[in-house]
This record gives structure tokens, C-alpha cells and sequence, in this order.
């Protein structure tokens, strides 16, 4: 370096200085700009935390539930030993438990019917069950366990608080009383609420449950592997081991990678055209899911399976061709198989995806409530997301609970699935 | 019963199976064969399974259509003079009694008596239709059978044969993702042609009026609807623009902080967590952005609303005071969210992209690692970005679930993020999920807009494509 340029000592330290000085300003711009950086992923982690925690914290209380269990006379006057579905239980029990409260009820039966709304209405099944199984009953007082109603379950957890002012919940003061009264007489028990995973939809928060739509989600899932794998490899194997490179196969190629961008809920309209609207499938039907889940993940199994057949590397072609095999022997008996791990780890990273898929269900006709269990791939059935975005819109507080509670266990099916993926890939992943 | 014909052709064709095998080890015996006698029994497999198969498939794609339209024309008069809608839901009845099961809707006095017997017909219909594509198939797959066995020989080239039909599977399989495509446009275009034949398409896409309920009796009282599509359209374009405010730059930083000053450690850490962060289905965003930040925005606004309520900005308080849940700025946020790994993950490879002689051009020059990112890294990666960024647009503007359960219902023109606002999507779904009557204006709007929402994120999917793979080729 010559130092011809600078003439003076003096004006030489001033140069530094300045350099000294903008170096600063530079390297606190460098810390500012990692910052940032840091700041945007902690925004991304931040809000994956509140998603997960919020969820974890509206939906965890679902999993239990409060069961009440009252002693019944099986008063001979008001059980109908012939049909015991058509006796008025519920109203039974409550004039049974007024009176063993002690609280004396008016003319018009008031005490009576805000009692009644305390229990759920599984307790008039229970009864009318254990009395048809065992005509001998009436004349006897009877044990029966049965849920709370919604509205005391959300008492007793804690949800519906008593400072609000009465006119602004669901439960009066009166009603409050009694169900502390209950709970302090030790009828009152809270259990894990295996009723959510026993039960189908039902219009009561209490009684529904998402195995309904656990087995239509699943039913609907195995239409679409059944039909997307096969496929999609397929049409991979084809165009990245056999097709010319022409024209055609250009169009496909664009065409696929166009797919994967279209948004699902077109794949709904395409459903409702030509599934419903033209071949007459039924509506709502996990066939009809499937089918649209299928052609909405074939454009991500076919580039999942490319790539991992690209992955193989050419040698392993060569050699097969060299001992003889032919073009089909060697993809089916050598590329195939080596790639066979990306492949179903694509295969099972999109079925997670499609299981998660809403908006095309929404508009096959799965929005509608389909009570119990679905049991044919012909009749209408229920799914997870959209069971989630049904009990989203409903108007009873005790279904937001239960909604974070769907999701949670959408989101455990999910979990399983993609740790199977990665699992497959530890595995049986082969670097080159 | 066509279920119950699947096992039998399959059993078919494994016999074929071994029968070809033996014939072509009998008739070759001695002489030296072309192929080896388990490449005739695959070959002779194909030819009975295939064009039977092929059959039962063109027989269940059109066997709906055909019943339906047996059904029609057989009706008796009073079925024929209900509405359209009504007469769907009557066929689909007859056909579940037809079955042996019940009838869906309670039916009066004419169409209760039919049921039985439009029942019977029904069932009839759709035993003659089955069982006829049951014989055509069992035909086609003993003549493919009789065709395969003359056809054995020593000198038969069995495995080409064999291979020759399994490319063409596998270009057949291929096709299909060419008819999705057809599919979706035929669909659309033949839905949007019935409904921009009742409302003119300039109306639809320049009208300022959206309010899709027509009167479903010619009688009745009430509008006959307005379908003026620019208020969903600012709508979907305000929702968007809000969400690529928060994607685009966190996004973009994640990215550039990722690959550029992130240890191999932490970068094993962050990018799973971006990845479950895009695994989390929309339902999941929707119902958090309705529950928790709907709710907490509306509190938010209340409160600095009542701060401002009696003092200099008395209007504007008033106004905040009446902020409701939903509004453009949550499902906008959220959908932000939501697509920040999409565009992290897009940037994120683009960045890596760009060759690492730049990077060092740049540091032994004296740039600090900012100075490189701002003025060498993305003015070269630029067009990339620019591609991810459309990418992220498409989704936004495609995306359904977190606006259908945050966004809102009313269709104004306005640019107000603490406004409700509505969406393309939304729309779809609010007229395809009510009691559908299929042939008015109403039901097939959603396919207008569904066009016009397959046609514009198609456009910039392919501006994307294009710019992205100029980009990697630009240096490749």
C-alpha cells in the first residue's frame, strides 16, 4: 500500500476516525439486520406456540366430563312397564331430587324444569334401558349414573362463573345452589370423557363425540390412498423413466406442477360437477371425499415420487441394462425399489395433508349433520376437519371446548402420520 | 353386485394366468421360446383383466347418468311437475327405497303413494343396468381370453407385449392428471356459460352490487338479486394484501436469517418447526382466528375506541367502540401467518441459489454480511423472490377456511381492514353449503366465481413458474 494520497499524519488520523466511526454505524446496521432476522422466527415460533397452547388450553377440558348419579323410585304410577322409552324420566328424577333436596316447588313446576336442564338427556335412555332389560325394576329405587348437561358440566369446570351476572349465563343462581349442593353430597364425579371417543356427532355438546368422524375421515382416506398412490406413481414412473421429450409430455409436466398450485376448493366444484352433479354419487359420502382428496393430492405424490426417482442414481440404471434387463425390468426390479422410501414418505406427508383438507369437503355436501356412525362408503358421513368446522358455527358454548378437542386429536392423526414419514426416511434413506 | 364381480375377474384372470403358462411350456416344448412361459401367463392376465375392467369402469361412470335419465323419462306426471329440486330429492328417496332403506324427507299424499312403486322401478333400473355391465365385462374378458390364448406361440414376443401395456398404464395414469385439468375447466366453463346466460358478464365482474338470494318461487316477493362480483373482489384483494403485509417480511427475514446466519443446529431446529407451523390445517387457523385473535382485536380496538371517546378524536373512538369480531385485519393476520414457512421456505431456496462466488466477492471486498444480503443477495435474487411472492398471492387468494370462519359474510367496497369484508371463497361456500335448488342463478354464480378464481391464480402460478425457473437457469 502507498501512502502518496495522504500527505499529512494528521489528516491520515481524521480518515480513521471517520472509518472508525462509520464502521460502527456499519456493524451496529449488521446487529440491527440479525435482529431482525431473529425477530421474524420468533414471530413464526411465537405464533406456533399460541396456536398450539391456545388450543391445548380451550380443548384440554373436554377430556373429562362430570357424571351425576341419582337414586330413581321407579314409581309404578309413572313408568309405562310396556314402553318404557315413552316415560318422562327426566321429569321424574327431578321431582325425586327436589324432594330429596328439601325444596318445595310451585304450581307450574318451575323448580322442577330448571332441575330437569341439569341433567343430560342420556339419563331418560339409561333409564328406559335398564327398565326394559329388567322389568322387575319398577317398584324399586334404582342407581343411574348419567352426564351432567352441558351447562352444569361447564359450571363445574369452571367456565361458567358465578360473579357474572345471572342474566348474562346460561345457569341461575338457584340452579348454581343445587348443582353445589350435588357436587358437596359427593353425586358428582368427573371422569376422563370416553364418550368423545365412543360417541358420534349429536346435536347435544354432551353427548357428541368424534368417532363418527374419525371413521368417516378414515374411510375417506383409504379411497383416496387406494386411488392417489397407485396413480401418482404411475404417472411419476412414466414421465420421469419412459416418456420422450416431446410436446405432450411437456404439457403434462407444466400441467402437473399447475395442479398443485390450484386452489382446493376448486377441487370442490370439480367434485360437485362432476361426482354429484353428473355421475350421482351420493352427497356427503366418504367415496365422494375420497375421490376429490385423490385428485387433490396427485399432482404432491407425483413430484415426491420424481424427485425420489431422480434421487437413484443412473449407474444403478446402466448396470441393470448392461446385464440385460429390459427398460421395464430395471424400473420395476431396481429403480422402483431403492426409491420405494421417498416414495411412501411422499405418500404418507400428502395423505396427512389431504386429511387435514376442509374446503372441499365443505362444498361435496359434508357440512350437514350426520348423527352416529357412519358404516358404508355410499352414505353420507361426517369428517374430522369438517366436524371441527361444524362445532365451530355452533351456537352452545360447550361445543368451543369440544372443537379445540377435535382439533387436538385431528392434529395427534397428523403428528402420527408425519412421524411415520420421518421414521421411514431415518430408516431406510439411502445416500448416494 | 358389480363388487361382488370383482373377485370373480380377478380369480378369471389368475386361471388365465397359469392356463397361458402351461399352454406355452406344452406348445413350446422342445423348441427354444422368445419369452418365458410366465411372461404369457402375465400377458394373457392382461387381456382378460383390462378391457373387462375397462368396461366396469366406463359402466360405473355412466351408469348414473343413464339411471337418471331412465328414471326421468319413466316418471309418472306428478313427479315430472315438481321443481327440478324437489324431483332430485324424490329420485334419490325412490332410489333409497328402491335399496331397502329409508326414506330421507317425509313425502304428501301424490309422492307418498310413488314411492313404492318409482321404488321398485328404481330398484329394477338399477339391477338391469348392473347386471348388463356385469355381462358386457365377463364378454369382454372372455373374448380378451380367446384372443390371448390363439395368440400363444413360441414365437410369441410375450414380454414386449406385457411391457408395451404397462407403459401404456403408466402414460395412462399420467393422463389423468391432464383430465383433472380438463375436468375442472369443462366443469366451470359449462356452469359459468348457464350462469353468464342469465347475468352478463360485464355486470358480473364490473357490477358494485352483490347480493345473490333470488326469489326461489317466480311469485314471490323480493329481489331478484344482484350479481355485481367487484365488492368480493376488493374483498379478496384487501384480505390478501393484509396477509403478504405479514408473510412477506417475516418470511423474507426468516429466510435471509436462516440461510445466512443461522448454525447447522439452530437450523435444525427452526425449519421443523416451520414446517408444522405449514402442516397445520386452514380449519385449525380459521378456528383460532375466530376464537382468540377475533376477539382479542375487538377488545384491542374497544379499548383505545373508549380512550379517544369525549376528547379531540370523539368520531374515531365512536367508531372503534363498535369494531366487531370479524374483520378484514384477522383473517387477513391470520392467513399472514399462515403463509409465512410457504414464503420462508420458497426465499429460502432461492437465496441458496444464488452462487457462493457472489457471497465472497462480496466479503473480500470488506461488505459485512447485511451489506452482502441487502446489496448483492437479493438484488440477485430478486426475481426469485418476486416468483415466491406471486406463488404466496395465489394461496392467499385461493385460500378458504380461515376467511370462511373469520372474514365475514358482508360484500362492501372498501378498503378499511377493521371492516367485515367478504371473499371469493367465502362466497363459493356460503351459495354451495344451504339447500342448493341447482338451476338458478344463485347455485351457479359460485361457479362464475370459481372461474374467475381458477383463471387468476392459474395466470399467476404461471408468471411465478416462469420467473422462478429463468431465475435458476440464470445460474445453472
Amino acid at each position: 500500500m502507498t501512502d502518496t494520497a495522504h500527505d499529512t499524519p494528521v489528516a491520515d488520523a481524521a480518515r480513521v476516525d471517520r472509518l472508525r466511526s462509520g464502521l460502527k454505524r456499519r456493524y451496529a446496521r449488521e446487529t440491527r439486520f440479525r435482529l431482525y432476522g431473529l425477530l421474524a422466527i420468533g414471530i413464526a415460533v411465537g405464533f406456533l406456540l399460541l396456536l398450539l397452547g391456545r388450543i391445548i388450553d380451550q380443548g384440554h377440558t373436554a377430556f373429562y366430563t362430570n357424571t351425576v348419579t341419582v337414586p330413581v323410585y321407579m314409581d309404578p304410577a309413572r313408568v309405562n312397564a310396556a314402553y318404557p322409552q315413552g316415560t318422562n324420566f327426566e321429569q321424574l328424577v327431578a321431582e325425586q331430587q327436589l324432594r330429596r333436596m328439601n325444596i318445595v316447588d310451585d304450581e307450574q313446576g318451575t323448580k322442577a324444569s330448571a332441575m330437569r336442564r341439569l341433567f343430560s338427556s342420556e339419563l331418560k335412555f339409561v333409564a328406559a334401558e335398564r327398565v326394559q332389560r329388567q322389568p322387575s325394576l319398577i317398584g324399586q329405587t334404582v342407581t343411574i349414573a348419567a352426564p351432567v348437561s352441558d351447562d352444569a358440566d361447564l359450571y363445574f369446570k369452571g367456565k361458567i362463573k358465578r360473579d357474572t351476572p345471572s342474566d348474562q349465563r346460561r345457569l341461575s343462581d338457584e340452579q348454581l345452589t343445587w348443582l353445589d349442593d350435588m357436587k358437596t353430597a359427593g353425586q358428582v364425579s368427573a371422569h376422563f370423557n370416553a364418550g368423545l371417543f365412543q360417541r358420534g356427532d349429536s346435536t347435544e355438546p354432551e353427548l357428541a363425540g368424534v368417532l363418527g368422524a374419525v371413521i368417516g375421515s378414515a374411510m375417506m382416506l383409504l379411497v383416496t390412498a387406494l386411488i392417489a398412490i397407485p396413480l401418482g406413481v404411475g404417472a411419476a414412473l412414466y414421465l420421469e423413466e419412459f416418456a420422450p421429450k416431446n410436446r405432450i409430455t411437456d404439457i403434462i409436466e407444466v400441467n402437473i406442477n399447475n395442479l398443485a398450485a390450484v386452489p382446493s376448493i376448486i377441487y370442490g366444484l370439480l367434485g360437485l360437477a362432476l361426482f354429484i352433479n353428473w355421475m350421482h354419487l351420493p352427497r356427503a359420502s366418504p367415496l365422494v371425499g375420497g375421490l376429490v382428496l385423490a385428485l387433490m393430492a396427485l399432482p404432491t405424490i407425483i413430484i415426491a415420487t420424481r424427485s425420489s426417482l431422480k434421487a437413484v442414481p443412473p449407474s444403478i440404471r446402466e448396470a441393470a441394462l448392461a446385464m440385460g434387463a429390459s427398460k421395464t425390468q430395471t424400473v420395476f426390479q431396481h429403480t422402483l425399489p431403492l426409491a420405494m422410501p421417498g416414495v411412501m414418505t411422499g405418500a404418507i406427508i400428502s395423505m396427512a395433508h389431504a386429511l387435514g383438507e376442509t374446503a372441499p369437503l365443505l362444498l361435496i355436501g359434508m357440512v350437514s349433520f350426520v348423527p352416529g356412525l357412519p358404516h358404508s362408503l355410499v352414505e353420507p358421513a361426517g369428517a374430522l376437519p369438517s366436524l371441527v368446522y361444524i362445532w365451530e358455527n355452533a351456537s352452545e358454548r360447550a361445543f368451543h371446548e369440544r372443537t379445540a378437542a377435535a382439533i387436538l386429536v385431528l392434529l395427534a392423526f397428523m403428528i402420527v402420520m408425519n412421524a411415520a414419514a420421518i421414521l421411514l426416511r431415518r430408516r431406510f434413506e439411502r445416500r448416494w | 353386485m358389480t363388487w361382488l364381480f370383482l373377485p370373480i375377474l380377478l380369480a378369471a384372470a389368475v386361471g388365465a394366468w397359469f392356463a397361458a403358462r402351461a399352454l406355452a411350456r406344452r406348445r413350446s416344448a422342445g423348441e427354444r421360446a422368445h419369452s418365458r412361459p410366465n411372461q404369457h401367463g402375465a400377458y394373457a392376465l392382461i387381456w382378460t383383466a383390462v378391457p373387462a375392467l375397462v368396461v366396469l369402469f366406463a359402466a360405473s361412470i355412466f351408469s348414473g347418468p343413464v339411471q337418471h335419465q331412465l328414471m326421468a323419462s319413466g316418471a309418472p306426471e306428478a313427479v315430472q311437475q315438481l321443481e327440478p329440486f324437489r324431483r332430485q330429492a324424490f329420485y334419490s328417496d325412490a332410489n333409497a327405497v328402491g335399496a331397502g332403506r329409508p326414506a330421507v324427507q317425509i313425502w304428501a299424499a301424490p309422492y307418498a303413494e310413488l314411492l313404492p312403486s318409482e321404488g321398485r322401478r328404481a330398484a329394477r333400473i338399477d339391477m338391469m343396468l348392473s347386471l348388463g355391465g356385469i355381462v358386457a365385462a365377463a364378454l369382454a374378458a372372455v373374448l380378451g381370453a380367446l384372443f390371448v390364448f390363439s395368440q400363444i406361440r413360441p414365437g410369441l414376443r410375450a414380454r414386449n407385449r406385457v411391457e408395451g401395456w404397462i407403459v401404456g398404464v403408466l402414460f395412462f395414469c399420467s393422463a389423468v392428471a391432464v383430465l383433472t385439468t380438463v375436468g375442472i375447466i369443462a366443469s366451470l366453463v359449462y356452469d359459468s356459460t348457464r350462469f353468464f346466460s342469465s347475468v352478463p358478464i360485464t355486470e358480473f365482474l364490473f357490477g358494485t352490487q352483490w347480493s345473490p338470494q333470488t326469489a326461489i318461487r317466480a311469485d314471490q316477493v323480493g329481489s331478484s338479486g344482484a350479481f355485481g362480483a367487484l365488492p368480493l373482489f376488493a374483498g379478496t384483494f384487501l384480505i390478501m394484501i393484509i396477509a403478504m403485509t405479514v408473510a412477506a417480511p417475516i418470511g423474507l427475514f426468516s429466510a435471509i436469517y436462516l440461510s445466512e446466519y443461522a448454525g447447522p443446529t439452530f437450523r435444525a431446529t427452526v425449519k421443523p418447526i416451520l414446517e408444522i407451523l405449514a402442516g397445520v390445517p386452514t380449519v385449525v387457523y380459521g378456528f383460532f382466528a375466530a376464537l382468540t385473535v377475533g376477539p382479542a382485536m375487538r377488545v384491542f380496538f374497544n379499548t383505545i375506541g373508549s380512550w379517544f371517546v369525549g376528547g379531540p378524536l370523539d368520531g374515531l373512538g365512536q367508531y372503534l367502540m363498535l369494531v366487531q369480531n370479524q374483520m378484514a385485519l384477522v383473517a387477513g393476520g391470520v392467513m399472514g401467518i399462515m403463509l409465512i414457512p410457504f414464503v420462508s421456505s420458497l426465499s429460502d431456496d432461492i437465496i441458496n441459489a444464488v452462487p457462493q462466488s457472489l457471497r465472497d466477492g462480496s466479503y473480500a471486498m470488506g461488505a459485512t454480511k447485511s451489506e452482502t444480503v441487502t446489496r448483492v443477495l437479493l438484488p440477485a435474487a430478486l426475481p426469485g423472490v418476486a416468483g415466491a411472492m406471486l406463488l404466496a398471492v395465489s394461496r392467499a387468494i385461493g385460500e378458504t377456511m380461515i376467511v370462511t370462519m373469520a372474514a365475514g359474510l358482508a360484500a362492501r367496497l372498501t378498503l378499511n381492514p377493521l371492516e367485515t369484508v367478504t371473499t371469493v371463497t367465502v362466497q363459493i361456500v356460503t351459495l354451495l353449503t344451504g339447500d342448493q335448488e341447482f338451476n338458478s342463478p344463485k347455485t351457479l354464480s359460485a361457479f362464475g366465481l370459481g372461474l374467475t378464481l381458477f383463471l387468476v391464480t392459474l395466470l399467476l402460478n404461471i408468471v411465478a413458474q416462469r420467473i422462478v425457473q429463468t431465475y435458476r437457469q440464470q445460474y445453472d
